[in-house]
């Protein structure tokens, strides 16, 4: 069993513009309308950076930041996982359109930007973290994953950890073979031990138990559509405030169930 | 020294009970001494494929005649031949089926790193769109091929294990970041056993990227040298298998002594040029294993030969290990394998230390007189107790690794 508190949470996905709205329609307080993902520009760049910044980087930041303010604590101290399922399909699709083409010369931007890890240097850049930061991909099981090396991270080191789990849409044609439809990214700030920012308290174990759907349909879409959104059913328990056993979507023969524990 | 009592603020050391590395110099471990040993070079004009570029590549031989078969038919790319033919040398299979006996197959996990798994499946798809729709051919299967978490997926299924898996795609620090997720897993107890290693192969991606930053020299590359200009791109797949430490051990056991990461916070395709980020984490990976920087017998550097790379990572191993450490890179044998470098040259590291040897860095003439630290350039016969690898990747992602010998 790995433990941990979550201090903060930073979610932007179609129809869910931050935590604060996002709990209140998770909690069934306001209804879900669903409209296409807004992702701020990453303000936290220097403007040359920030025109160039891609969907996926846009995406990273906005949420880490929101989970962090939201714990008050200093991005630039703090440990991150990056999970997700590939890197930016825009850009992607871009260098293959390319490199099938007479002209093969892709522009320097658009390939250090083709790193997975795009965001989680980006992120250095702007917060200041030297910190490690791991960049984890398992396809669909890819906020599984990720919330597993964090929770890991949080217990092997005894320090914080802010998972950072998201994934941008593809354009045609990689949406036929690919289609994740719009963004959608969760960020978590993980620590060992409870305190005043603490919201609850996770115990994670692996089980082959089935994993749990959202009773709303549409919900329920987004959270299969996008593998960052497996995190709706654990952020829909944290907004209800009650405590529950859930079970997270992971690997096709283990899952993630998790003991959820609202804290004050 | 006795590694078997020590406790915190250093881990436990983990066994490396079987490693294998295919690359350009050779496939397995033999072939890879030998490589080494007579300090050959395994770079060549680029022939790859429709590539118009002048630069060297280290291309692995055969990687086009591995089939894969039956129910992992769909994973059959270029990326996972290279895998499948890296896993089947020197009985790395056996090895982990052994151990997945002993512990369960569900207490093994699978971190690979890479870092553009089987991209070039999707870029030669993208030369056979349908000339009305634009869509990618029926047989161009991405989940399985291109997606980041293939290749993992992919060993875990050769292999027959069920613990937890996952891709490390963090450039080229990737597969020596597997060796810090799996230790960490080890440490808390979800997993007994992990298989870690890297596989990246060659693509247009990667070719004309950094052929697009002016980062490939279009000689085989010369690290450290005064007249280094550049990375030669190769491909390769290494793997390790892991384990807790058991009480009795070979002499010549070789031991992850501890993993040592850090963010650079500086720019996405340049090191910070005082080489902090990189001293920050060669110094966690001594601290997490209670080595002294004197304690170091060997440091296999990042070294891709890039002027602003080599001279930040001198600065940073000068700083803290001052200048009489015998240090090379050896990717003017094997080239620079991306997300499989730190993978091959963690095997490299392990071969130093079993076989009393320091690999020299080929194809560097000179060693730049404003980088202060001992570069071999002709293998030295010598004890190696601990040696360091380094891998450093864009986005300013440090990870080194220590290994050392059990005695």
């Amino acid at each position: 069993m790995l433990t941990a508190y979550i201090e903060g949470i930073g979610l932007l996905g179609p129809g869910l513009n931050n935590w604060p709205e996002g709990r209140r329609i998770l909690a069934a307080e306001a209804p879900y309308v669903s409209r296409p993902t807004d992702l701020p520009p990453p303000a936290s760049l220097p403007p040359s950076e920030r025109r160039r910044a891609s969907r996926a980087i846009k995406l990273a930041l906005a949420i880490g930041h929101e989970a962090i303010a939201a714990a008050q604590l200093d991005p630039a101290t703090l440990a991150t996982v990056f999970s997700s399922s590939a890197g930016d399909g825009y850009n992607c699709h871009e260098i293959c359109q390319a490199l099938a083409s007479n002209d093969r010369q892709l522009s320097p931007t658009r390939f250090h930007n083709s790193v997975h890890n795009a965001p989680a240097g980006y992120w250095s850049i702007a917060s200041g973290a030297m910190a490690s930061s791991s960049v984890i991909c398992a396809h669909d099981a890819s906020f599984g994953a990720g919330l597993l090396e964090a929770l890991v991270q949080v217990v092997a080191d005894n320090t914080r950890c802010v998972l950072i789990s998201y994934d941008t849409d593809y354009p045609e044609p990689l949406r036929a073979v690919r289609p994740v439809p719009d963004a959608f990214g969760v960020a978590l700030v993980l620590a060992p031990r409870p305190s005043a920012q603490a919201l609850a308290r996770i115990a994670v174990s692996f089980t082959d138990e089935a994993s749990l759907h959202i009773a709303d349909e549409s919900l329920e879409r987004l959270r299969q559509s996008i593998p960052a959104a497996r995190s709706l059913t654990l952020l829909q328990t944290i907004a209800r405030g009650g405590a529950a056993r859930i079970i997270v979507d992971y690997l096709e023969y283990m899952r993630l169930g998790v003991d959820v524990t609202p804290c004050s | 020294m006795n590694f078997f009592d020590q406790e915190a603020p250093g881990v436990r050391p983990l066994l490396l009970s079987s490693f294998t590395a295919t690359s350009c110099i050779g496939r397995g471990l033999d072939q890879t001494l030998d490589a080494l040993r007579r300090q050959d070079s395994g770079l060549l004009p680029c022939r790859f494929e429709t590539v118009d570029l002048e630069t060297f590549v280290g291309e692995v031989a055969g990687v086009d005649e591995v089939g894969i078969r039956g129910n992992l038919r769909s994973f059959d790319c270029r990326n996972n031949r290279l895998a499948q033919l890296g896993l089947v040398q020197d009985g790395f299979v056996e090895a982990v089926k052994d151990v997945a006996a002993r512990v369960g197959a569900n207490r093994v996990g699978v971190f690979i790193g890479t870092s553009t798994a089987g991209i070039l499946q999707t870029e030669l798809a993208y030369r056979r769109r349908d000339s009305a729709t634009g869509a990618l051919p029926a047989d161009f299967i991405y989940a399985s091929t291109h997606s980041p978490f293939s290749v993992a997926d992919f060993a875990r299924r050769t292999l027959h294990l069920s613990g937890p898996v996952a891709t490390v795609s963090s450039a080229c620090s990737s597969s020596a970041k597997v060796f810090a997720s799996a230790q960490r897993m080890i440490a808390v107890g979800i997993i007994d056993a992990a298989v870690v290693g890297g596989v990246d192969s060659l693509c247009l991606t990667t070719l004309y990227g950094f052929n697009s930053l002016e980062l490939t020299s279009a000689h085989p590359c010369r690290p450290f040298d005064p007249a280094r200009d550049g990375i030669s791109i190769s491909e390769g797949a290494a793997f390790a298998l892991i384990e807790k430490t058991p009480e009795n051990l070979d002499a010549d056991a070789i031991l992850l002594l501890g993993v040592g990461e850090s963010s650079d916070a500086y720019h996405m395709s340049s090191p910070r040029p005082d080489g902090l980020g990189a001293r920050m984490a060669m110094a966690a990976a001594l601290q997490a294993g209670g080595v002294a920087p004197s304690e170091v017998d060997y440091i296999n550097l990042h070294g891709t030969a890039t002027p602003s790379n080599d001279a930040a990572e001198g600065n940073a191993v000068s700083a803290l290990f001052g200048s009489h450490t015998a240090c090379s890179s050896t990717k003017g044998a094997t080239g620079h394998a991306l997300g499989a470098a730190g993978g091959i040259e963690a095997v490299i590291a392990a071969l130093a230390l079993r076989h009393g040897f320091i690999p020299a860095g080929v194809n560097t003439l000179h060693v730049d007189p404003a980088i202060a630290i001992d570069y071999v350039l002709e293998n030295r016969a010598q004890v190696v107790s601990r040696a360091l690898s380094n891998s450093f990747g864009f986005g300013g992602t440090n990870c080194s690794l220590l290994l050392g010998r059990a005695n």
